[in-house]
């Protein structure tokens, strides 16, 4: 269906017609459900659908008061804390291990490469159920359940399988006469690697490192199996909104992790446009 | 030269090191372990050590003697003192119900009495006793290494002679719940596929800043938290829901004819086609961007029409990412747990669900891990499947 061609029939213009109705219906499916969620989060009734004041677009029907007291709230605040702290120590380990494990995967030396990449995906791979049952009978018997340790753990494993794919494909695209010249040049490995290598593949590495935080941030399975009380994230406590006491703090809770992603999709297009080949680029 | 090859195998191989440990400890060893306990439960067998012993020499069919009676008795009261009766108590339950009440009251009855007769006070306390069923749920509760579970996870169990049977047709829920999932699984694909091929139709040939823009209409949901688009689709479609108030407005149903939308099984397939469409999406896209539209525009200038050009041309070569996407959905789908727990109802749970009910309300972690080690293998087949086809290096995120 090529805008070019200058002889569409009359089947065709309608077949082109159907399809881009199609696609936006489409399109509607997958976006409007989250945009419905964002007016509601201003909602001044406890309800989770529009009042008659809210659709007349009567001021007083909405109010900030969702977040108000999302923000007042203790365990609110404790669980962003969590989140993010979790989020960001799982994602500095797995994106240091999964960069070294990267640069072994890439370098066409690697033995067993197939085995080896197989057994480093398979946290993504494996059904989070299975993951997540597994996880709680070993921390438990080590007497780490309940703590904020296990779950850094659980997270970093879970985030690896981001960063080595990410990474792995930024290296395939890397000159590797360039780590070479750096070393006739007198570079150690190191060297070479931190002045050169780090720098061309820095897009893929913080692509990688993103998505293993964002993969912590969503994650709650192995919150309802590993945490406590003490280690609720945002994601435990949205579940438990959505089992227990359903309030529309968690719409409000909903619209700012939609602006959190928008920012983020914004910081990988600022990379991908600076990164050049990287692997988050088209 | 053979020198320095081996130099560099050894350090790549010693940069992956890190990595491989770090997921062998914290990964699969767990999951390696918590396998493991589907074919061995030591617990009773550790707990019962003499009686089981004196039981390898019971005919099975009558009555043990009494001073198995005695041993038994005699154990169940030091475990009751130990108080870790209970999880002997539930495990044997398993096999016979009505034992774990016997197994309590007989232990809490002989603590109030030295008995002169063992078999004449354990039979008074409990009259189940006085059945071989009992010493034989026994018997099997103390089978270290068993493959009941999986058996249990297949619909099946050995009945008294040993001989593998179906288990009684009310108990046979676990074939169907599997069956379930992969049909629910199929049927997520399928609409995923058709709802996906036109979009990433679309967006590959649409202009570069038309289709960066739709890219991002795929790309939002798909990096959005689950428990959000879980939640938006509870606000859509529950009873008091923007849909069902919309319908109610508009006149196509009444107060009280509110569809049940959520809370059942169009709830999961409606929120996990939703959130599963940009995993058909994305591989498709980046497929159909490498197929140059001047082939198209050759086929039409060789006479083919749209159809013809498009069945002959271009489907052809969408093929890996139809495989790719496709394997992709019905892997992910085939172990779907958050939405179904949260928008399932009772009707809309799969096997993951199920697996979650073993490992936190009934307690029964051999049969979650018997149920765990068949969902593994049907995705680990299907992941291989997708790596053959596909390669995992092509796999991509934003």
């Amino acid at each position: 269906m090529t805008s070019k061609t200058a002889t569409f029939s009359f089947g065709d213009r309608l077949a082109r017609r159907l399809h881009l109705a199609f696609c936006a219906a489409v399109f509607v499916f997958l976006i409007a459900p989250m945009l419905v969620v964002i007016p509601l989060s201003f909602n001044a009734e406890p309800y989770f659908t529009f009042s008659e004041g809210m659709l007349a677009l009567d001021a007083d029907a909405y109010s900030l008061r969702w977040y108000r007291s999302v923000v007042e709230d203790e365990e609110w605040r404790l669980a962003l804390t969590n989140s993010l702290f979790i989020g960001l120590a799982a994602a500095a380990i797995a994106t240091i291990l999964g960069v070294l494990a990267a640069l072994g995967l890439a370098s066409p030396a690697m033995p067993g490469r197939a085995l080896v990449t197989g057994l480093l995906i398979s946290p993504m791979i494996t059904p989070i159920i299975i993951s997540a049952a597994g996880m709680f009978f070993f921390y438990s018997n080590l007497g780490l359940s309940q703590t904020h340790l296990s779950l850094i753990l659980a997270h970093a494993a879970l985030g690896t399988p981001f960063v080595v794919i990410t990474v792995t494909a930024t290296l395939a695209g890397f000159d590797r006469n360039l780590t070479r010249a750096a070393a006739s040049l007198g570079a150690g490995p190191f060297a070479a690697f931190r002045r050169i290598q780090l720098p061309l593949i820095a897009p893929g590495v913080i692509a990688g490192a993103l998505f293993a935080f964002a993969a912590s941030f969503d994650e709650v399975v192995t919150v309802l199996f590993l945490g406590g009380l003490e280690q609720r994230t945002i994601p435990r406590q949205m579940w438990a909104g959505i089992r227990e006491q359903i309030s529309p703090e968690i719409l409000a809770v909903a619209t700012f992790l939609v602006a959190f992603v928008l920012v983020l999709l914004g910081v990988v297009e600022y990379l991908r446009k600076r990164g050049g080949q990287s692997p988050v680029g088209q | 030269m053979a020198l320095s090859l081996a130099a560099a195998r050894v350090r790549a191989a010693a940069l992956t090191l890190p990595l491989v440990a770090f997921i062998g400890v914290t990964f699969l060893a767990p999951l390696g372990l918590m396998l493991a306990r589907s074919v061995h439960e030591p617990l009773v067998a550790d707990s019962l050590p003499d009686t089981l012993a004196m039981l390898n020499n019971w005919d099975g069919v009558a009555l043990p003697s009494e001073d198995v009676f005695e041993v038994l008795g005699r154990e169940l009261l030091s475990l009751h003192q130990q108080r870790s009766l209970g999880g002997v108590a539930t495990r044997v339950n398993r096999l016979e119900s009505g034992m774990r009440s016997a197994v309590v009251r007989t232990a809490r009855q002989l603590r109030d009495a030295d008995p002169g007769s063992w078999r004449e006070a354990m039979i008074a306390a409990a009259p189940i006793w006085n059945e071989p069923k009992a010493w034989r749920a026994i018997q099997r509760a103390g089978e270290r290494y068993t493959l009941r579970h999986f058996l249990h996870a297949l619909d099946l169990e050995r009945d008294t002679a040993g001989n593998v049977v179906a288990q009684p047709p009310d108990q046979r829920i676990y074939l169907s719940l599997l069956g379930r999932t992969l049909m629910v699984s199929v049927v997520i694909t399928v609409i995923c596929l058709i709802l996906g091929y036109p979009v990433a139709y679309l967006i590959a040939n649409s202009p570069p800043s038309r289709s960066n823009l739709l890219l991002l209409l795929v790309l939002v949901p798909f990096w959005t938290s689950l428990l959000v688009r879980t939640t938006s689709w509870i606000v859509l479609l529950q009873n008091q829901g923007v849909i069902n108030d919309l319908l109610v407005a508009v006149g196509l149903t009444t107060e009280e004819g509110r569809i049940p939308m959520i809370y059942n099984m169009t709830g999961t397939l409606v929120a996990m086609t939703q959130i599963l469409l940009p995993f058909m999406v994305l591989p498709l896209y980046a497929v159909m961007r490498t197929i140059a539209p001047s082939q198209m525009r050759a086929a039409a200038a060789l006479g083919a029409s749209f159809p013809q050009a498009f069945i002959r041309v271009y489907w052809p070569q969408t093929l890996p990412g139809i495989a790719a996407g496709s394997l992709l959905v019905f892997i992910l789908s085939i172990g779907y747990y958050i939405t179904p727990a949260l928008v399932g109802g009772r009707t809309g749970q799969l096997i993951s669900n199920l697996i979650a009910y073993h490992m936190q309300q009934s307690l029964n972690w051999g049969l979650a891990a018997a149920l765990g080690a068949i969902l593994l293998v049907c995705v680990v087949l299907l992941f291989l499947l997708f790596n053959r086809l596909v390669g995992v290096e092509r796999m991509r995120f934003t």
